[in-house]
């Protein structure tokens, strides 16, 4: 099992995913124009990690924008999380947002309502 | 040339305009477009709330633009393949403004995503970008067209449009996006 690392721009966020421990972190802003190609090293791997995930997995996801077209690719995330929920992995995502950030908040929402996975909304403070 | 200068520029001042564009839309502009829009905000010491809407809005324009900038010039030349872009703030409301050349034949399409788009309630809007968003479809270019439903859910506005009929071939397309201060 290995490390998965993207370090943070200005138009693409952070992403950690250990699948030694089956953690996944992507914080930071997605807005790149290409969202398809950023995120296809992800899905890729999440993947691979399906075909023997941990017994949990543990995600957390805080994101200060993200703009529409990467919102169908973290959607494409959450179903290879789902796909892993169903294999047999505990899956928990932590949707982060800022107190006062209801659109934040409303998107979670959003993806809580398609996506069957537990999620854990975590109010930050700015 | 000069002359019309002045009145260019008295016309900015009246409407307030904090930045406004001209040009080819590239990656590197839509960058420190937000990047200048930001500290101006920032500067004008804006709502954090106020901030990321006008942020998240501008994002979608930019990006808008920026993706359909070909489709008039395949057709009809370099010379379209230009843009305006401007925001302004009058009586407590950012005013986004954004121009491109449509080609004719995608006029009544995009007017009636407006439309419905326009025509839609705040709740109702919340289920119609699920749907979308859930759709599985995706444009090559990402867009999924989930960007004006996005904005209008966001801002809670209408979505001012108008489409200017330039030759048999192509019109300019104007939006309009208003969004309050919170």
């Amino acid at each position: 099992m290995e490390k998965f690392s993207i370090e943070g721009t200005p138009k693409t966020p952070t992403i950690n995913f250990d699948m030694a421990s089956g953690f996944l972190e992507i914080k930071g802003r997605s807005i790149p124009e290409n969202s398809i190609e950023f995120y296809k090293p992800l899905v890729d791997s999440l993947e691979k990690y399906a075909t023997s995930p941990k017994t949990a997995t543990n995600v957390n996801i805080q994101l200060e924008y993200f703009n529409t077209s990467s919102s169908k690719c973290i959607l494409d995330v959450f179903k290879k999380l789902e796909a892993i929920h169903k294999g047999g992995s505990a899956v928990t995502i932590n949707w982060h947002y800022e107190e006062d950030d209801e659109d934040m908040l409303e998107a979670g929402e959003d993806y809580q309502a398609i996506i069957n996975v537990p999620f854990k909304m975590v109010q930050v403070e700015e | 040339m000069m002359l019309d200068l002045f009145d260019f520029y008295d016309k900015m001042e009246r409407n307030n305009i904090l930045l406004s564009f001209k040009g080819d839309i590239t990656s590197e502009l839509l960058t420190s477009i937000l990047q200048i829009m930001e500290s101006k905000m920032d500067n004008m010491q804006e709502e954090p709330k106020t901030k990321r809407k006008v942020y998240n809005v501008l994002v979608e324009c930019l990006q808008n633009l920026y993706h359909h900038m070909d489709d008039a010039a395949a057709d009809t030349g370099e010379k379209h393949r230009s843009a305006i872009f401007m925001i302004g703030k009058i009586d407590n409301k950012y005013n986004v403004i954004t121009g491109n050349y449509i080609l004719n034949e995608n006029v009544s399409g995009l007017k009636s995503r407006l439309d419905e788009v326009n025509a839609l309630t705040k709740e109702e809007l919340k289920d119609y970008y699920k749907q979308v968003l859930n759709n599985g479809e995706m444009s090559l270019k990402g867009g999924g067209g989930l960007g004006m439903i996005d904005i209008a859910r966001k801002t809670g506005e209408k979505l001012g449009y108008n489409f200017m009929a330039i030759d048999e071939k192509l019109s300019f397309f104007s939006l309009n996006i208003k969004i309050s201060q919170q």
